[in-house]
């Protein structure tokens, strides 16, 4: 098994891609298209348990980023400069409520990995010290 | 005659060890507090440190063997320690089957934590007992 570490920095690691994707979940909720292709879809991480050679957890990753597959919501507005022919733009199918309870969950389990690797860091450095009072 | 650390040591020195195993683990549970259908693990220390006492030499964790068809780690090394890693049962599973309580392996790290280093100190203190007798109480 890995070193206490390495498991929460590769947890730490992976919450802070999940972070990356709200972010850009967020800053993309109002991005709109001229096509329903086009259209920005959410995009959400995946993680996976890493195990080492012994089949013991060694830690989390990020296995893939997968798009939503929500619907993406079309609106009339023949007005804007990216209206399709018929008038219609598309927007992005980002739920922003959901990508704040996203936000907060990744930044708690991140704090937690962060105290984790503080509190391994000081065990070590008193292990070092071990037998010199 | 001659000093035994081993005997001089105590069981702190396996204790020391399977607390730090036990920091892994509980380290790979809040790791994986977010993935789906992760199982949480957790060591029994009365079991692993009264079978590695027994056996004498550096514990070696793996999951308890109760049917032929669970398979042995290749290394054949895990006799010492079996039955010492299991997994915990949930109070509240969740809907995507991960069955780590952030809340309960906070307090089991805080606790082990805790106890890793009431077992340095009692290292310490054996360390410096026995430097003290090396040195003619001087």
């Amino acid at each position: 098994m890995a070193n206490p570490l390495d498991i929460a920095a590769s947890a730490m690691n992976a919450q802070m891609m999940r972070l990356n994707t709200v972010a850009s979940n967020m800053a993309n909720a109002d991005s709109v298209a001229g096509s329903e292709e086009e259209a920005y879809r959410s995009r959400q991480t995946v993680f996976a348990t890493v195990l080492d050679q012994q089949r013991e957890v060694a830690g989390v990753a990020v296995t893939g980023v997968v798009e939503s597959n929500a619907p993406v919501m079309k609106r009339y507005e023949p007005g804007h400069p990216q209206a399709d022919i018929d008038g219609y733009i598309y927007s992005s199918n980002v739920n922003t409520v959901e990508e704040m309870a996203n936000m907060m969950s990744a930044s708690r389990s991140f704090q937690n990995n962060a105290e984790v690797f503080s509190t391994t860091k000081t065990l070590m450095l008193r292990t070092l010290q071990l037998g010199q009072q | 005659m001659a000093i035994n650390f081993d005997k001089a040591l105590g069981v702190h020195e396996q204790a020391l060890f399977l607390r730090q195993k036990r920091n892994e683990v509980l380290a790979a549970n809040i790791a994986n507090a977010d993935t789906p259908s992760y199982k949480a693990q957790d060591i029994d220390f009365r079991t692993a440190l009264s079978n590695s006492a027994a056996a004498g030499d550096q514990p070696m964790l793996s999951l308890k063997v109760t049917n032929a068809g669970h398979q042995h780690r290749a290394d054949g090394s895990a006799d010492a320690l079996s039955a010492s890693l299991k997994y915990r049962q949930p109070y509240q599973p969740s809907l995507d089957g991960n069955t780590v309580e952030t809340h309960i392996e906070q307090a089991e790290f805080a606790d082990n934590s805790m106890r890793y280093q009431a077992t340095l100190q009692f290292l310490g203190s054996r360390l410096s007992g026995l430097k003290s007798v090396l040195q003619g109480g001087r």
